[in-house]
This record gives C-alpha cells, structure tokens and sequence, in this order.
C-alpha cells in the first residue's frame, strides 16, 4: 500500500497522520529486516506488531521496569525508548535468539534449573540484561550482578534465584571456554 | 502420616512450563492478537468525586479509524464480587480519580488514544470524602444507595446513610472483665497506605461478543476464569455457559486479577462493534491510577496484660480505607474477624473491623489479604507492650501463642494438627541469635558511630478467607502410551502450582513426572470449575482433588484388570506402569493396555478411555456469627514467624537488611524449589511494602505517583543480603487433611515483614515507628526527632 508520491525514484510512504515513513535496514537474531516505519514507533513496538516477535515485553513502556530489555549493537537497551527508525543499521538480539539452535544456551538451562522464573513476563528481560554482562564480564561478582540487573523488575522472584542463576551461568561459560 | 516412600513429593522439579518461559514463546494475553480485533482505550476522571453533568462524544466519533465510543449510558450494568457496588462504568457521577468514563474502540491503539483526548465532559464538583475520618463522619456519602445494594446477606453489613460498606464484629468472652482483670492497659494506633500489587503484565483482556446470540469469548489475563465467567454473565444478564473465559500465561497476580476487573467492559465494547473482539490493554500508569490497591488502614488496640504478659482482653477496631468501592474489599475486611488479633490466645475481645468507602482509587485482594495489614500492627503492638512490659518480646509471644486446645478468636479449636507457632518463634529466635534486648546505653553508643544494627522478630498466621463451601475439580485422561493429562480450573500465574499437581498425580499413579502433563490455557468451556485462584489454597484443595482423581483411575484399572487376570480387584495394586497381583506379581497388565478399553485376543473389548475426576469441598466451614463472628471460618492456617537482622545508616535513614531467618510450619514440602521461590518473593514484596511501596495522593484526592519513578518496588539492590527459610514438617503437627501433610504457603512469606523490620528498627535505634513505609526519608526524620528529644 504505497501512498504515493515518487521522489528519486523511491517510493515514500505516509502515516495515518500524514507523516513520511522511514526507511530503515537492520537485523534480528540474525536475520535481516528492510521496513518502512512510521517515525514515533517505538523498537519495541517494531519488534512487537510488526516482526511479531513478542518475547519482548512491555512492562511500563516508561524504560522504568526492564520487561522489554534487548540488546542493541551490543549493549542492552530499553527497547520501549528507542524509535524503530534509531535501530537502522542496527544488529539486534532479543530472547528469541538466545538459544544455540534448537538449545537453549547455558543462560536459559540455569534460569530453569534455580527457578529463575515465576510468572515469566520479566524472563525475557531479564535474560538480556544478564547476558549483556555475561558478554562484557566473564566473572561478574553478586554486587555486578544486582547492577547488571537493578533495572528489571521481578515481582515474583524476590531475585535471589535469578542472581543465583547468573553467577552459575557465568560459571559454567567460564569452564566452557577453558 | 504413611510411612510409605515418596518418590515425587520433596522432589526439587524444574517447573513445567519453565523452557517456554525462557524462550519467549509463552503468550500472555498481552501478545495476542485475533483475527478482526480492535482496539480500546478509557478516559478517566480527573475529579476524586464529581457529577457527570454531560458527556460530548460528537468529535471522538468522527475521527477516522474510530468505531465506537460507549459512556456509562450505555455501559450501565451493575458488577461486583462480595459487594455489588460497581457499574461497569461510571454513571451519574465519579467517585475517585482514575474511574472510567468512557471508552473508545479504533481500528489501532493510537487513533484510539487520539480519540479519548476529543471527548468532552463536564463535571460538577462535589465534596471529597478524603479520609476514614470524613468517611466516618457520614455527612457527605460515595453510594447513597448502600442500602440496596446486592451483597452476601449474613457475611457482610453495609450501614444504611453512612459510609460503612460492611462492619464485621468479634465478640468472644467478657472484656469489661478481662480489662478488670488486666494489671496494664495499653493502646496504640498504626497505620499503613495502600500499595500496589504491580504484577510485571498489567491488566489486559479481549472480549469476542457474538452479536447474533447471547455468547462472549474473553481472553483475560486473570486468576480466576471460573468466578470471571459467573461475575460477567451475572452482569451481562446472560448465563454462564454462554460465556467463555480463557486464561494463557498470566503475567503475575498477587490478587490484584482475582475477582472481575475489565471483562464486562470489554465484553460491552465488544458488543458495540457488532461483536468484532476488542482488546483493552492498560498501561502502567492506568494500572496505578485505575485498577484496585491493597487498600489503607488504620489499626487501633487496646490491650489488657497482666504484669506476668498474660493477654487477659483486646479492643480493636480494623479500619480499611477502601476507597471507592469494596465489591472484593469487604471480605478483606472480614479476614480480621478470624486473625485480626494475630496468631494468640485472647480470652476477652471485642473486634471491630470497619470496610470503609472514601473518594480514593478502590482497594481489593492482595496477596494474604487483611493479614500483612493487621500483622503489621498487632506485631509491632505485641513488641511495644514488651518494651513497657519489661519482658522480653521472645517470652510475651511465648506466654501467649495459640496451643492446641486454645481457641482462637473467633472460637475456632486448635488441635495438634492445626499447626505450631511455637516451634516456627523457636526456629527463628535459635536462627536469628536473639539474646534479648540491647541496653539503651549499648544503643547510645552504637548511634555515635553513625551506623547501628538491630534484630527483631513478628509471627504470622493466615488461613483462606473464602466463602464456606467453596470446592475444586479436577480431571484426569490417560493417553494411549500411558501418559496422563491433568485438568484443573485453578490457575497456575506463576507460583509453580501446575508442576505441584503434577507432581501429585505422578506420586498417586506411580508414573515418572515426565508422564504427567496439567493443561494449561484453562478455558471455562473446557477445564473443570474452580472457584477462585486465591487464598493459597491450590495446593490443598486442588493437591487432594488430584489425589482423589488419581485413586478413582487407578480403581478404575483394578476393575478392568481384575477381570482379565481372574481376581479381586482388591487383590490388585500398581506401580511402574502396571496393575499386578498383590503376591503373584507376574499377573499383571500394563496402564498403555488398559488406557483405552483392554482388548482381548480374540477381539472382544472391556472398560474404555481412562477418564477420572476428583473434587474437594472445603470441610466443616460454617459462616461467622453475624453478631459475634463466632464459627469455623479457617480452613487451613499455616503459622510462621520472620527474623530480621538490619542496619541503619543513622545519617541518611537507609535501611539495609542484612539477613531474614523465617520459619514455616508448612507440614510438607512438595517441592523446595518452588516453595523457595514463593518464601524469597514474598518476603521481598514484604519489603517493599515495608521500606519503599506507598500510594500519595493530593489534598484533592489526585494520585501523585502513579508512575515507577515514584512509586517503585524492590530492585535487585534493595533484597536482603541474606535470606534462610526454615520449613517445618513435623508429622504431629502437619495437616492431616492436606495433601501429604502440606499446607498452603503462597502467600504467608509476605506477611508480618513490615512489623520484623519494624521491630528491628526499635532495636537498632530505640524509635517505635507507627506508620509505613521506612522510607529513608521517615526513618530520618524520625531519627532527627528522637535524638532531639534525647538532647
């Protein structure tokens, strides 16, 4: 549905209101995504409505809770508070890229094993931001593991298995590598 | 207890559903989308209590993409649990601010936000009833018509032109004779503000309404589709096989999605759009300003004591703050009744519990409802009196914990098997190291260093409020390769229940876990009834229901057996997938050849699929006296104490914990791993509601924090350094009636938090605090007072 004025050659396309729709290039768990977006849409939203990944999940929409936690060129972002069109050019990784295949990754296997889960609605978020540290520090200690962490609300857990969880996970990565 | 081995009880299992969880492929009704599906938005009041004088909606309507606006003309219908005192939405006039007064459904959420913002309304303003005093006063009434509003007669007593919505009473004993008898009389007042239970998904449901016949599809993020069905189709006038209700993974509850919430509604938008489905998602900041509290109360007792600490009488009145409405309220309200006076033996009392409306954001069920609140005064009152007592607040508790033979308040027996409180204070007091009090000189000192410690100690008990013949189901199928599903109404939203019932099933039919699957997505339409998934009673009451499934399959098999191999089926036992003759164990069938019928070899076919079910009904429950709130009300009560070690920075008022020692005495652990989880969460969320969770609102009664920024719950930088849970599971005192001897712990961990840490802090700094929470802030100023004072 290209509403339709021609410029070079490309075709522009508008928002219901009347805004010009950009055009971005970027890549999700190691696919690759050509859209055109609309520029107040969120990347949670990208991810959400129109690549239907919905791991991702909103708990505030306010970058206060976590909830929809991605990692982003490498770091971990709040992905309600960044526009779709700032994610051009971007790699992305959300929790549906976390397992190796059809496996889950050694993360996934420790949040199972402590009971790192109640409800499961912070999960995915919870997941990124632990796996952003696990990325930047192979031994992280429990206070680095609160701070990686202190920006995702867990309502259910009282974090004491997802902090125990982690510094498993690092472990276990740790000897992986040896 | 059965001395017989256990092969899956006890056992740490992984949670059934964990590997979706972690992969992101769970669906909350928050990722659903179906086919046709529109989008609602609501605009709120912004007044606390106003008339409605008019609603324009002529400008919404005409904004492209929008295809209905509904106001409370339309949306009329009366709905509520205990209390029908709610419209679907607001209807001649507002009575808190955030109240719904109109909705618009669009083809996308952002027309349909765009729209909300071109209604007009004109509102009158009226008086704010602004507090429990106001309300008391009952010059200026929130339901004028209270009086005829539909309630359950007997249980609940709203006060005609006033603004009580139900006034609960105890009576037990004589306590003009108990104060008499009293050496010390002491009274004091507590308070605490109403929390919210934030569950990470907020409140979200879609509605499908058929409109060619009375039926409604509704996809609801809630905890109990079974009492969602009966308060929707009660509102909708329609019956309760016409509506469907089905709950996918719920992203957390506490509460706060028992009861009704945005079903009618959604269901009457639906309606409006000639039946395409309309989801209705709330935001953060609606979650707060819109969807119901852990209501405000205020704690007023007067206890008599003998100068040996012997409680001789209690005066108490409970007063909840329950804002607006108290259609579930009122029976948080009730919970005092029965508990309201803590885990003791109180010969002498009169109880007063007081649901109260005011022109505030309405207040429901939240995780051990009625408890945390009056746990939190009763355990700071007990603590205060030892103080003045002179005796220590490990003897007080000591001289007065029910025992078997004690009754409680509301003239319920103990027996042995109800429980032990003493042995849950020993754990703790032994855990904890309590040697008795610090010196006021030895705190002096402390205080100079700028950083003291202190410990403290508060008991617990709950037993389910629910009404007194409330039942669960539950079905059982076996598949052809002798694995067995299992069906139950009750909802697992994440405290790990389905693995439990699982776990019992696999433990009855001597199946491997792997085996036994619960059927999530439960589906009124499908699923046997469940009456609430509240109160932590899913492991007990669905746990036996379970049970008595699993035996009514397995005697099933024996029959079929019994049979083919020429015998008894009494003759018969089971095990490792097989029904075998007691002795002659070679005479056996296997559970796959029986699952479906057992066929002979020349073809002919006996028995058929093996379906069974199992029910429990709440046993020897009687309604409180209206007047007395004498009767059996308690149907399983599960006693703990907490321990607290902390310390505050004397300066900036920060409390850090340093450890919780708790101690349950929870008669059987199903699984660690699970009942782990739901001790550290709950005492987490005790936390909170301890140092930091708070709603404030204006002097117009406008919520001011209704955002994280503001109004927060613990991160993972506000835990206790350490946490040690103790479970007790002692066979004389565990719950014979429960499943394997187990009791309910789902919610009690977050229970009397508030009042240890309470306690502690009279410890560390010799301040007793009447008001939650010790936010640094309070705790500061506190300590600013006290010294100057001390000065």
């Amino acid at each position: 549905m290209c509403s339709t004025a021609k410029k070079k050659g490309n075709c522009i396309e508008y928002t219901d209101s009347g805004l010009p729709k950009t055009a971005i290039r970027f890549e999700v768990n190691g696919d690759n995504f050509e859209k055109k977006v609309d520029p107040t849409m969120t990347l949670l939203q990208l991810l959400n409505n129109e690549l239907k990944l919905f791991g991702t999940k909103e708990g505030c929409g306010e970058g206060e809770c976590g909830a929809c936690s991605i990692i982003m060129n490498g770091k971990a972002v709040n992905s309600c508070l960044v526009l779709a069109a700032e994610a051009d050019g971007a790699s992305i990784l959300t929790v549906e890229g976390l397992g190796q295949g059809n496996k889950l990754s050694i993360l996934q296997q420790e949040f199972i094993k402590y009971d790192a889960l109640q409800c499961g609605f912070c999960t995915p978020g919870m997941l990124m931001s632990a796996r952003s540290l696990l990325d930047r520090d192979k031994d992280p200690n429990d206070d680095e593991i609160k701070e990686a962490i202190e920006g995702n609300f867990c309502r259910c857990t009282g974090y004491i298995p997802i902090i125990d969880a982690i510094r498993s996970a690092a472990k276990r990565e740790r000897e992986e590598l040896k | 207890m059965s001395e017989k081995k256990l092969n899956h009880i006890g056992k740490g299992y992984d949670r059934k559903e964990a590997q979706e969880k972690v992969t992101g492929q769970a669906v909350y009704v928050h990722d659903m989308e179906v086919p046709g599906m529109l989008y609602a938005k609501v605009l709120i009041s912004p007044y606390a209590h106003a008339e409605i004088v008019s609603i324009d909606c002529s400008e919404a309507k005409r904004l492209k993409g929008v295809k209905a606006v509904v106001t409370g003309k339309e949306a009329c219908q009366r709905v509520g649990l205990y209390m029908v005192d709610k419209n679907i939405m607001a209807g001649e006039k507002v009575r808190y601010q955030g109240e719904i007064v109109s909705a618009v459904v669009a083809e996308t959420e952002a027309i349909a936000e765009e729209a909300v913002t071109l209604i007009k309304v004109e509102y009158k303003p009226l008086p704010i009833i602004d507090s429990l005093d106001e309300a008391l006063k009952g010059k200026n009434l929130v339901h004028e018509k209270l009086h005829t509003y539909e309630h359950m007669k007997g249980v609940f007593f709203p006060q005609k032109d006033s603004n009580i919505a139900s006034w609960n009473r105890t009576k037990k004993g004589d306590i003009k004779k108990g104060f008499e008898e009293a050496d010390f009389i002491f009274e004091e007042e507590y308070t605490l503000p109403a929390v919210a239970h934030v569950p990470m998904e907020t409140h979200v449901a879609i509605a499908q309404a058929d409109p060619y016949s009375d039926k409604v599809k509704v996809w609801s993020s809630a905890q109990s589709p079974f009492a969602v069905r009966q308060l929707l189709a009660k509102s909708l006038g329609i019956a309760k096989g016409d509506v469907n209700v089905i709950v996918p993974y719920v992203g957390g509850g506490f509460g706060g999605k028992a009861g009704v919430h945005l079903e009618p509604l959604v269901s009457v938008l639906s309606r409006a759009v000639h039946g395409r489905p309309v989801k209705l998602k709330m935001t953060r900041e609606e979650e707060f300003n819109t969807l119901p509290t852990r209501a405000e109360m205020r704690a007023r007792f007067k206890t008599g004591m003998t100068k040996e600490g012997k409680i001789t009488a209690m005066e108490v009145y409970h007063d909840w703050d329950s804002g607006a409405y108290a259609d579930y309220g009122v029976n948080v309200g009730k919970t005092a009744v029965y508990s309201g006076a803590g885990p003791y033996a109180v010969p002498n009392i009169e109880l007063h519990s007081r649901t109260i409306y005011t022109n505030k954001v309405f207040s429901t069920a939240y995780r051990g409802f009625g408890h945390l609140e009056t746990h939190w005064a009763v355990e700071r009152h007990m603590d205060m009196m030892a103080q003045k007592l002179k005796i220590d607040p490990y003897d007080l508790r000591m001289k007065n914990l029910l025992r078997p033979g004690d009754t409680t308040i509301s003239g319920e027996l103990v027996y042995p098997t109800t429980g032990d409180p003493v042995a849950c204070l020993d754990a703790v007091s032994k855990e904890l190291g309590w040697k008795g009090r610090k010196s006021e000189e030895e705190r002096k000192q402390e205080m100079r260093t700028g950083k003291v410690r202190g410990k403290g100690f508060a008991m617990l008990h709950k037993a389910p409020a629910m009404p007194s013949y409330t039942s669960t189901a539950a079905i059982m199928q076996m598949d052809e390769d002798g694995h067995v599903k299992v069906m139950l109404g009750a909802v697992d939203f994440g405290q790990g229940a389905n693995t439990i019932m699982a776990q019992v099933a696999a433990e009855e039919l001597r199946l491997p876990i792997k085996d036994v699957e619960v059927v999530w997505n439960v589906e009124t339409d499908k699923h046997p009834y469940d009456w609430n998934t509240v109160a932590s009673k899913h492991a007990f009451m669905g746990g036996n229901a379970v049970r008595k499934a699993a035996g009514s399959m397995i005697q099933q098999m024996k029959e079929v057996a019994g049979q083919v191999l020429r015998c008894h089926p009494d003759e018969l036992t089971h095990g490792d997938g097989y029904i075998y003759h007691i002795h002659q164990t070679h005479r056996r069938l296997s559970y796959v050849d029986l699952s479906m019928g057992y066929a002979y070899e020349n073809g002919n076919g006996i028995g058929g699929p093996l379906i069974a079910h199992g029910i429990y009904m709440a046993s020897g429950l009687t309604n409180p006296d209206p007047e007395t709130g004498q009767g059996r009300p308690g149907l399983v009560w599960t006693f703990g104490a907490h321990g607290v070690d902390l310390e505050v920075d004397v300066e900036t008022g920060e409390v850090n914990i340093l450890r919780v020692v708790s101690a349950f005495d929870i008669g059987k652990v199903i699984n660690k791993k699970l009942v782990d989880g739901q001790v550290f969460g709950g005492i987490v969320q005790g936390v909170g509601s301890a140092l930091i969770e708070g709603y404030k609102f204006d002097e117009d009664r406008k919520l001011l924090n209704p955002y994280f920024g503001d109004n927060r719950i613990p991160s993972s930088k506000d835990i206790p350094d350490e946490v040690k849970a103790i479970y007790i599971e002692e066979p004389k005192t565990a719950q014979v009636d429960g499943p394997y001897g187990a009791r309910g712990i789902g919610e009690h961990p977050m229970i009397s938090m508030p009042s240890a840490i309470g306690n502690a802090l009279y410890e560390a700094l010799g301040i007793n605090f009447h008001k939650l929470p010790f936010t640094p802030e309070n705790v500061a100023l506190a300590i600013d007072k006290h010294l100057r004072n001390d000065v």
